[in-house]
């Protein structure tokens, strides 16, 4: 018995130095006073010297946070708790959270670097006349996929998947907008078409899919594609890159019939404590030198047309990663679909799925 | 005095069992009534009885009977064997130790083993069965779940060995029953109890098992575990996804019920 008090007794004290501890960190971390930028970014989505950089030009102590999901972060602001003064959503995100009122216009006058934005990139369908967002990175949805592995075929469209000889060689990205959108596509449908025909059609196609997929997956495909455990994964083009650096067998491809385009995108959100700040930074990601040397560190696609001046030209005359304007206007960018339209694209995702044994 | 006392000992448990068990259950059959555009109806149950979802609860119920069996089948003898061993606690802890590591660290180790090129395909090759596909397959799965249970099965059966009168065994030797009539008559009756909480313990969450199904089925083994996750998380159509947790905490009502009242009892 007196052990046992002992030990409590020892708990006890533990937790409570933990706790003065832990308020002691974050005491010092968040208070939300005029020099402090709190973001809440992507994990690993940029490069940590641009950070210092921007913190010793300012003045401000950068506070930096990550989410994993667009959903995360988003239950995550409206609940409130800790302010953030800036976030990067994706593009449907942008448009739902405008809505719902959780986003703060920016005022561009305190944005002067806009202009290196690549005009395609601007005055796009989730946020007209950019007033609550600026593009941070951009990529496709594609097909990564091994030559070698495939005698040396060439994969240029969604169609070629269904190819007889590419039997148990497809890793899916599990996720339904992305595979419903594919099955669009390669119909010649746009990836943001309801109608229920054309959804009936594009189900029975990709259940004729079904002997061609190893397994549909989530991010093990960046550990498994390297391995050669399959030929080919239909996924994002920035993991695509990863999977390219950890094996150069590999290359993408940007299907022919066309594919879905995506943006992370600067905004502010409501309750924001340092929107002066938020601004200041959107500006400095901005600047041509900055946005290079992230788009280096982080292998996604700048939408800074000023900053291709100091990428690498292996970098940005990489047209699998960097395609023009031909290819571009091919592409598409998701509309936010209300919540039963993505539930029926998640319960014709969940149906196809059940099909592949 | 005495009775009151008790009482006040109870606070903390009634306090436990009403804010984490009852309140999200009674949440859980709540948002069942509700369509994902916040109307209350029986929609949601009327779904569940689509070839979809019915397909899926067959499938689960099947998975998990299959990863019970299994599990039973390796942890009986294996627990018989730690009672007739030397240092059985030493045993004893090194079957539960893998229990300590994190299940999704164990199930991206399986994908290195398991994979085409990984180390059980090496030896595969190296003894001239050639490369087959094990990773996302039904059969990995069901290896890996097992794998994973083990140690749930084993400790009860384990316990009611170790409770087990010998004095019964040497009885039934003497009056001259073989080893198998022995165990069938006599040792199996007698642990019967461990085997039931063992398979109540594999069994319930077999049944909705979900990160399994992606990692080492690739999505080959649909369960109703990850349909509740994909409508929590990414559909979030909460009512769909409460309704099917209201069916498998109905399935488990019914499997403890069945355990509890001889459903085995009649071997």
């Amino acid at each position: 018995m007196k052990k046992i008090s002992v030990m409590l007794v020892a708990v006890l004290i533990l937790v409570l130095v933990l706790a003065f501890v832990a308020a002691k960190l974050t005491g010092s971390t968040t208070r939300a006073g005029a020099k402090t930028l709190t973001i809440y970014n992507w994990g690993d989505y940029i490069d940590p010297t641009l950070i210092t950089k921007f913190e010793k030009k300012y003045g401000y102590r950068v506070v930096y946070q990550t989410f994993d999901s667009n959903e995360a972060m988003l239950t995550k602001i409206q609940q409130g708790g800790t302010s953030f003064d800036l976030i990067v959503p994706s593009d449907y995100m942008i448009s739902k959270m405008r809505d719902e009122h959780l986003l703060l216009p920016i005022n561009m006058k305190n944005v002067p670097n806009l202009k290196n934005v690549d005009s395609r990139f601007m005055n796009l369908s989730f946020d007209p006349n950019n007033r609550y967002s600026v593009p941070y990175f951009w990529g496709t949805v594609g097909i990564v996929y091994n030559p070698k592995m495939l005698g040396g075929d060439k994969i240029t469209s969604w169609n070629d998947l269904w190819d007889k000889n590419y039997k148990n060689q497809i890793l899916l990205v599990d996720s339904a907008r992305e595979i419903i959108g594919m099955g669009l596509n390669s119909l010649h449908y746009s990836v943001n078409d309801t109608n229920e025909k054309h959804l009936d059609q594009t189900l029975r196609k990709l259940k004729r899919l079904t002997p061609n997929i190893k397994a549909i997956v989530g991010d093990e495909n960046k550990l498994l594609l390297p391995r050669r455990e399959a030929a080919i994964g239909v996924l994002w083009s920035g993991d695509a890159v990863e999977i390219m650096d950890e094996n150069p067998e590999l290359t993408y491809v940007i299907p022919k019939e066309g594919s879905n385009v995506w943006f992370d995108n600067m905004a502010i959100p409501k309750g924001a404590t340092n929107k002066k700040g938020a601004e200041e930074f959107i500006n400095f990601m901005l600047d041509p030198r900055n946005a290079a040397k992230n788009a280096e560190y982080v292998g996604y696609a700048t939408p800074d047309k000023a900053a291709m001046r100091y990428l690498p030209k292996k970098i940005k005359n990489d047209k699998r990663f960097y395609p023009d304007k031909k290819l571009t206007d091919r592409l598409e960018v998701y509309d936010n679909f209300s919540k039963p339209m993505n539930a029926k694209f998640n319960e014709l995702f969940l149906e196809f799925k059940m099909s592949h044994h | 005095m005495t009775k009151k006392l008790t009482n006040i000992y109870l606070i903390p448990y009634a306090l436990w069992i009403g804010l984490f068990v009852l309140a999200p259950l009674a949440m859980v059959l709540y948002y069942s009534f509700f369509t994902i555009q916040g109307h209350f109806s029986f929609v949601n149950y009327l779904r569940f009885f689509t070839p979809i979802y019915l397909k899926m609860a067959v499938s689960s119920i099947g998975y998990a009977f299959l990863i019970t069996l299994f599990t039973l089948l390796i942890a009986y003898p294996t627990a018989y064997l730690l009672t007739r061993l030397k240092n059985r606690r030493l045993w004893l802890l090194l079957i539960i130790l893998p229990t300590w590591i994190n299940v999704l660290l164990k199930a991206y180790a399986f994908i290195g083993l398991l994979g085409t090129y990984g180390l059980a395909n090496s030896l595969a090759a190296l003894i001239g069965i050639g490369r087959q596909q094990i990773l996302f397959t039904g059969f990995s799965f069901v290896f890996v779940s097992v794998y994973l249970f083990i140690p749930f099965m084993i400790l009860p059966i384990y316990n009611s060995l170790e409770k087990l009168n010998s004095s019964y065994v040497d009885a039934a030797h003497d009056l001259g029953a073989s080893a198998g009539a022995t165990f069938r008559r006599v040792i199996f009756p007698l642990t019967l109890e461990g085997v039931k909480s063992g398979c109540q313990a594999v069994f319930i969450p077999a049944l909705s098992l979900f990160m399994l199904t992606r990692l080492i089925a690739g999505n080959r083994v649909i369960t109703l575990g990850t349909a509740i996750e994909e409508h929590f998380l990414v559909t979030q159509d909460w009512g769909m996804g409460a309704t099917i947790a209201v069916f498998l905490i109905l399935a488990m009502v019914i499997v403890m019920a069945l355990m509890g009242k001889g459903g085995l009892k009649r071997w």
